[in-house]
Order: structure tokens, then C-alpha cells, then sequence
């Protein structure tokens, strides 16, 4: 449906254009005074100052550790999967790869990458993480002197992301096996 | 035409085929009678066929066309009823005309669907058959709900993820959430059960395709369930026991993630597989296979159903035959060598128009040809078709092993049939390579042309390839006769480029790429063609489908079949 918007001529003194003019200055004259003349700045001094990003951000996408200090991740390749610019890049460990930190999880990654020149932080890798192993974090500058050092590995992914406890599910399935294992147990 | 190439042996007049009119969700259709089982007898038509030909979805786990019925898993539990026969054993007729059915309830609840199992109950005239109603639907949702009972959902460790029914059945006709609060029954994880099986018995849903298969098909009674109720679990009849050659085969069988190839085994994930089809090059069989290959690595094979070659298997030692696909000593260069031993990387223009030269100087009668019955049948024609240009003798390499009761053949090379009907080997593949020795020898043969073979294993040894003018080899793994080679040409192997092959039977089968070749390497068909074009001054077809039906042309036993006849399931020629 079209609706057609009418369009009211201007006015004399619309047509001089000094009404829009004199209301522009004002607001800038406003903010001159504000923050030159009173001394409050609108800007801020970075990189000596910086910016301290609101909660729920989306900065640079990390890998976690459990309250144990494991690798949460369980190469499940989800995240690489659904990454839109196909940033994340994972080496599933294989037949013969090393066993994974935590005892009942089998599998974690051998490596893990993430170009974050490809990354374009849209969280998506979070939201399908099943194991809730990898979140977008607050750090918003990450620089580099080449390409390659804007690939992070497994090791400095893991690194920066800190700790970030959870329910551990792997580890009560391993309880309760272990304590089926001595079944009958529980004697009345 | 008496050699007319067709995709099934001709049937000499099938009898009438006798049908029945069913109903599926309403809709009248006709079936026949009787269909084959498993092992191909005719058999009274279940309702599951029933509905597959209806096109009606049921969804199953222990039901395979090609494994005995089991009906253990219920899960292709439908609401059916059939005609009402009154007290004169003359069916109920409603008011319209139509015959009144009786839907199937239980005796002493008359208002309770009762449902059947579609795999294993036949069907009878004027049934109906509803898979798609309310009731069929609650059926397969509690029987969803009982499997999952304890099964860990640990998709995101699970190589079936991806493939896996359990998942595709829990989206399709699952409830979303558990009402199970109690602690799940654990059972044991990751258990040897043979050289090349892991078997995680928490995801078993105790479907027994496994247990059907070995005892079965593969002829090993090696599996089995043990203990009771919750804690019933497939075990091998003793640890790591389970080492028949087609145990591989069991974990394409499994529906769910409790069987799984410790070759593949958190390697890569499904989804991410490119799927090809292809063909095995094993042995003379040829089973149809597809390649799962991710960014030019190869990550497995699977066979691909063909009831003509390989019904639904293949044998585990041609399935983890791919490894040396992706070896690191692949040859990648073109190579020429020089006279003091020293060998050079050249570009393929060079070395087409060296090895023309060469040839082109060649008295006829002073050439021989090793081919290999690893090529490709367009290979080898080209092959020919040099060999011809002078009067050159031919002959590929005989490879045999022991064959077995089920797939593998004695003959080792896949294309043994390509190979004699190209002209380029006889009956008794190999014979010719003795007089071939022996013109080395004595100095009547100066230029070798070897493909995909180490003649020094077959009596050419390296003291007689050092007496050549010329040698041209072209392979893909360095051997001693590459060694030797004045031109070094880097092949392909077959997922790394188009062709055809004719298996023991007679059976023409082609076969697609998957992955891109190594280095310089290209399809030797191609370099090949360049060669054959430049030395015999004769047009060649510039494709591939160009080329197999010039070759088809001049063939007889192909009976004119052309590439794009030939299809996903390949064709008979006259062997």
C-alpha cells in the first residue's frame, strides 16, 4: 500500500535557512560549553582510558575450564559448523589421540583455532555450544603484527578464557556409574 | 544384439505377480502378494513394505531389507484394522457399500488402539493400514520414550551423531522433554570388541542387526546379549573376539551410536563428510562404496548399496585400504633424469614432448607396455592405442590372495576384465612379461612405457631397466622402477579422479572423484591422451565421457553403452 506524504511548502524565512543554521549552533555551542568550558569531555583519552564494556557484550570468543581447571570442550565441531565465516577451526583428536582431561568426557580437541580476523562476534559458536565451553568475552582490541598471530590456538584460547564453572554432568555420570559398579551398595 | 549391456540380468518372462488392494492412511493401493525377504524368497508382503510402497514413512531400528526380521525394537508399531466378517464369514458391509473395518484394539479395553509391528506382520486384502494417525503417532512417541529410557544422550561425543536414527526419530516423532527422573542405568563404555569395533553399550537400543549380521551374513556367531532386564548388553563371546572381516559392516548397521570403527572414531564429525561414490579397488569385486572426504583428506569409506555386486557390505580389510591415498611420499613432480643419475623437476609440456620425441624415433617392435589392471578401462585403452601405434607387446601384473565365501575375490586388481578387454593383458594376465624380460635382455626392447606397477618384482629387474633407451614410468608410490625411470610421470589414485572398472563378474562400474591429486600429479588419463594424441597424430576425445564412448565404440562386448548409460549401479558386459 502506497501513502503518499504531503509535503508542505517552506515558509520565507524556512527558505533562508537561518532558523536550522542558529538551531544547529546552539547544540554545538551547548556541548562546547559543557565539555571545554566546564570541563567535562564527551570523548575518551584510549588507549590510556579504557572503555569498560556493558555486561552481555560480545567481544572475542574464548575457550573455558571447568571449576577443576579441564578443557570443557569436547570437540563436538558444532561451533565450527555453524560459524558463519567459518573462523573456527578444530582438529578432532582421533582414534589415537590423548584421552581428555575429565575421565568420563573420551573426547576433547586436539586443536582448536580461531582466526579472529574472520570472527565477526556474533556469538552464534556460544549459543550452540552444547558443553558450554566457549564464550564471547569482554575483550573487544585484539591486535597482532601478522595473520598468523591472529589465529589463536587451543592453549592461548584456553588461557585467556579463564574459568567458567558448570554443572560438570560427565563427572556425576562417572559417580553414578562408579557407584552402580559396587551394586548391590546400599544396605538398609 | 545379442551382447546388449543391460543393469539386471534379462528375467525370461516373470510370472504374473499376484496383488492385493490395501488401504494406507486412506488411500487405496495395490501390492504384491508376496516380496522378497532378505535373503530374496518371496514372502507374504508386510505392512512395512506395504507402506514403503506407498511411500508412507515407518520409522524402524532392527528392520533391514537385507537382515533377517527380528521385531524386537517396536518402534514400527502402526494402528491397522481389517475388514468386519460377520457370523457368516462374509465381511460387514456399512451402509455406503463399502466393507465396515474393525480397527485392531486391545481385547479387554475395546477403545485402546492395539498396534502391530509393520516389519513383521503380513498383510491381508482390504486391510487399512494408518502410519500417520494420532494413535500411531503416541505408539512411536512412548516407544521413544522407553529406548531413551537409559541412553546417556551424549550426542556431542558421539561419532553416529549426524546419522544417527535415534536423533532423527527423537526430532521426528520424540517428546521434547524426559519425564525420567530416576538415575539411568550406566553400562560399560568404549568395550573391545575386536580389533577394529569400540562398542559403547549405554547407547545400545538392543536392535540386534549387529548380533543378526555376524551370525547371518558374515557366518561369525561371535555376539550376543548378556544379563538381564535394564542391564541386558551386546557382548562378544569373549573379549575382543569379535575379528571377522566384516565387522565394519555392523557399525553401518548400528542405528545408534554403540557400534563404532575404531578407525574412525573421533575423527571427524558426519556432517562435515563430502559423499562420493565410488568404487573399492581392493579386489575384482568392485563393491560400490561411497568416499566421506572432508577438504581433500579421506576420512572413510562405506559401501553403497548395489544388490548386483555387494547387496549392503563390504569387507573391513578393502573399507580401511584408503590411508595410502593421503601418504606423505606420494611422488608430486614430474621428473626427468639425467645421464650422471641426477634427475630434474620438469613441467608436463616438457616431458609430453621429450617422450614423443623419444617414441616417435622408436623402431616398431622395440616397445613394450606394463600396464597395470589398477587403471582405469579409459586408461588402458589409451594404453592400447599407443601400444598399437608400434606393434608394441602388452601385459599387466597378476595379483591374487585367498577369496572367501562372501565378497573377496582371489583376483586382487579391480580391473583385470578392463585390462583384457582393452587388449592389453590375456586370459592369464602376466604371461607376456617373461618376453618382455627377455627382449630386454637381448636388446630387441629399448623404451619401456611402465604404468602403476613395480616391474622389478615381476622379473624385469633393475639390471635390465638400466639396459633401456627409455623409461617411462608413471605411478603413485615410489617403487624401484620409478627409480629407474628416464620420465617420471605422478598419477592418480582412483578418488582423486574419474573412470570405470570391470569387476570379476563382468560388471562395468564407474567411479567419481573425491579429492583433489597431490603435487603435479594428474589423472593419467589425462597425460595419456596429451601422449597418445601427439605421438599418433590422431584426434582423442578431450573428455572423459569422450573417451569411454570412443572406447565403447570400439568394443563389442560393451555393446555401445555410453557414459552417462552406465549409472550409480554400473552395467553387464560380455566377458
Amino acid at each position: 500500500m502506497t501513502k503518499v506524504v504531503e509535503r508542505k511548502p517552506l515558509s520565507l524565512l524556512e527558505r533562508t535557512y537561518l532558523p536550522s543554521i542558529v538551531g544547529g549552533l546552539q547544540v554545538t555551542w551547548k556541548h562546547f560549553a559543557k565539555s571545554v568550558l566546564k570541563g567535562k569531555p564527551l570523548t575518551m583519552e584510549y588507549p590510556e582510558e579504557k572503555w569498560v564494556v556493558p555486561e552481555g557484550y560480545r567481544g572475542a570468543p574464548y575457550l573455558v575450564k571447568d571449576q577443576e581447571g579441564d578443557t570443557k570442550c569436547v570437540s563436538c565441531q558444532l561451533c565450527e559448523f555453524i560459524c558463519p565465516p567459518k573462523a573456527i577451526r578444530i582438529t578432532p583428536p582421533g582414534p589415537d589421540g590423548a584421552p581428555a582431561d575429565r575421565a568420563n568426557a573420551e573426547k576433547m580437541p586436539k586443536e582448536f583455532e580461531i582466526n579472529m580476523l574472520r570472527c565477526i562476534f556474533c556469538g552464534l559458536c556460544q549459543e550452540v555450544c552444547p558443553e558450554e565451553a566457549i564464550f564471547l568475552q569482554r575483550d573487544y582490541s585484539l591486535t597482532g603484527t601478522s595473520r598468523e598471530a591472529m589465529v589463536y590456538n587451543k592453549q592461548r584460547l584456553l588461557e585467556l578464557g579463564g574459568i567458567h564453572g558448570g554443572i560438570q554432568k560427565w563427572k556425576h555420570k562417572l559417580e553414578e556409574a562408579r557407584e552402580q559398579e559396587a551394586f548391590p551398595v546400599r544396605e538398609a | 544384439m545379442s551382447n546388449v549391456a543391460t543393469t539386471a540380468p534379462a528375467p525370461a518372462a516373470p510370472p504374473p505377480v499376484e496383488k492385493l488392494k490395501i488401504k494406507v492412511d486412506g488411500r487405496e493401493i495395490e501390492v504384491p502378494k508376496l516380496m522378497p525377504d532378505w535373503q530374496g524368497r518371496l514372502q507374504p508382503t508386510t505392512m512395512l513394505q506395504a507402506c514403503q510402497i506407498a511411500g508412507a514413512e515407518v520409522p524402524h531400528y532392527c528392520y533391514h531389507p537385507k537382515l533377517p526380521v527380528a521385531g524386537n525394537c517396536r518402534m514400527c508399531l502402526v494402528e491397522f484394522g481389517t475388514p468386519m466378517m460377520g457370523p457368516d464369514r462374509k465381511p460387514v458391509l456399512n451402509p455406503d457399500g463399502t466393507p465396515k473395518i474393525a480397527k485392531s484394539v486391545l481385547p479387554y479395553e475395546p477403545g485402546t488402539p492395539r498396534g502391530a509391528i509393520a516389519c513383521a506382520t503380513p498383510i491381508s486384502p482390504g486391510m487399512e493400514i494408518y502410519p500417520g494417525s494420532a494413535a500411531t503417532q503416541q505408539m512411536r512417541e512412548a516407544v521413544l520414550e522407553s529406548l531413551l529410557i537409559n541412553h546417556p544422550l551424549d550426542c556431542p561425543i558421539c561419532d553416529q551423531a549426524g546419522e544417527c536414527k535415534l536423533q532423527e526419530y527423537s526430532v521426528e516423532h520424540g517428546q521434547a522433554n524426559s519425564r525420567f527422573v530416576e538415575t539411568k542405568v550406566h553400562k560399560p563404555k568404549a568395550v573391545d570388541l575386536g580389533p577394529r569395533i569400540v562398542l559403547d553399550d549405554e547407547r545400545c537400543i538392543l536392535c540386534t542387526r549387529c548380533i543378526r549380521f555376524s551370525r547371518d551374513i558374515a557366518g561369525d556367531d561371535a555376539l550376543g546379549i548378556v544379563n538381564r532386564g535394564s542391564y541386558n548388553t551386546i557382548a562378544a563371546w569373549k573379549e575382543g573376539a569379535f575379528d571377522n572381516n566384516y565387522t565394519l559392516n555392523t557399525v553401518d548397521l548400528c542405528p545408534v551410536g554403540a557400534l563404532t570403527s575404531r578407525d574412525f572414531r573421533f575423527k571427524m564429525r558426519v556432517w562435515f563428510l563430502k559423499e562420493t561414490r565410488s568404487v573399492c579397488t581392493s579386489c575384482s569385486t568392485g563393491c560400490n562404496i561411497t568416499i566421506g572426504s572432508r577438504e581433500d583428506v579421506i576420512h572413510r569409506y562405506e559401501p553403497r548399496d548395489n544388490d548386483a555386486v555387494n547387496a549392503a557390505w563390504m569387507c573391513d580389510a578393502g573399507r580401511l585400504n584408503y590411508k595410502w591415498v593421503g601418504r606423505p611420499d606420494r611422488l608430486k613432480e614430474v621428473r626427468r633424469r639425467n645421464a650422471d643419475g641426477t634427475s630434474d623437476r620438469i613441467p608436463w609440456e616438457t616431458a609430453i614432448r621429450e617422450i614423443t620425441a623419444r617414441l616417435s624415433n622408436a623402431v616398431s617392435g622395440s616397445v613394450a607396455v606394463v600396464a597395470s589392471a589398477r587403471q582405469t578401462t579409459e586408461e588402458l585403452h589409451l594404453l592400447k592405442k599407443l601400444a598399437n601405434r608400434f606393434g608394441a607387446i602388452t601385459d599387466s601384473v597378476p595379483r591374487t590372495g585367498e577369496a572367501d565365501r562372501l565378497l573377496v575375490s582371489a583376483d586382487r586388481n579391480p580391473n583385470s576384465n578392463g585390462a583384457r578387454l582393452t587388449g592389453i593383458a590375456y586370459t592369464e594376465m602376466g604371461i607376456r612379461l617373461p618376453e618382455i624380460a627377455e627382449g630386454i635382455r637381448s636388446g630387441s626392447i629399448r623404451t619401456l612405457v611402465v604404468f602403476g606397477e613395480d616391474v622389478t618384482q615381476h622379473g624385469i629387474g633393475a639390471d635390465l631397466l638400466a639396459r633401456l633407451e627409455t623409461l617411462v614410468v608413471s605411478d603413485i608410490l615410489p617403487n624401484p622402477t620409478t627409480a629407474a625411470a628416464h620420465y617420471l610421470l605422478p598419477g592418480c589414485a582412483h578418488a582423486e579422479k574419474r573412470g570405470t572398472y570391470i569387476n570379476g563378474k563382468g560388471r562395468l562400474q564407474r567411479f567419481l572423484k573425491a579429492v583433489e591429486p597431490h603435487g603435479d600429479a594428474r589423472p593419467e588419463w589425462e597425460f595419456l591422451r596429451e601422449l597418445v594424441t601427439a605421438v599418433t597424430a590422431q584426434a582423442v576425445p578431450a573428455t572423459l565421457e569422450g573417451l569411454f564412448n570412443e572406447m565403447s565404440d570400439g568394443i563389442p562386448a560393451f555393446g555401445g553403452v555410453r557414459w552417462a548409460g552406465i549409472g550409480d549401479l554400473g552395467v553387464n558386459v560380455t566377458i
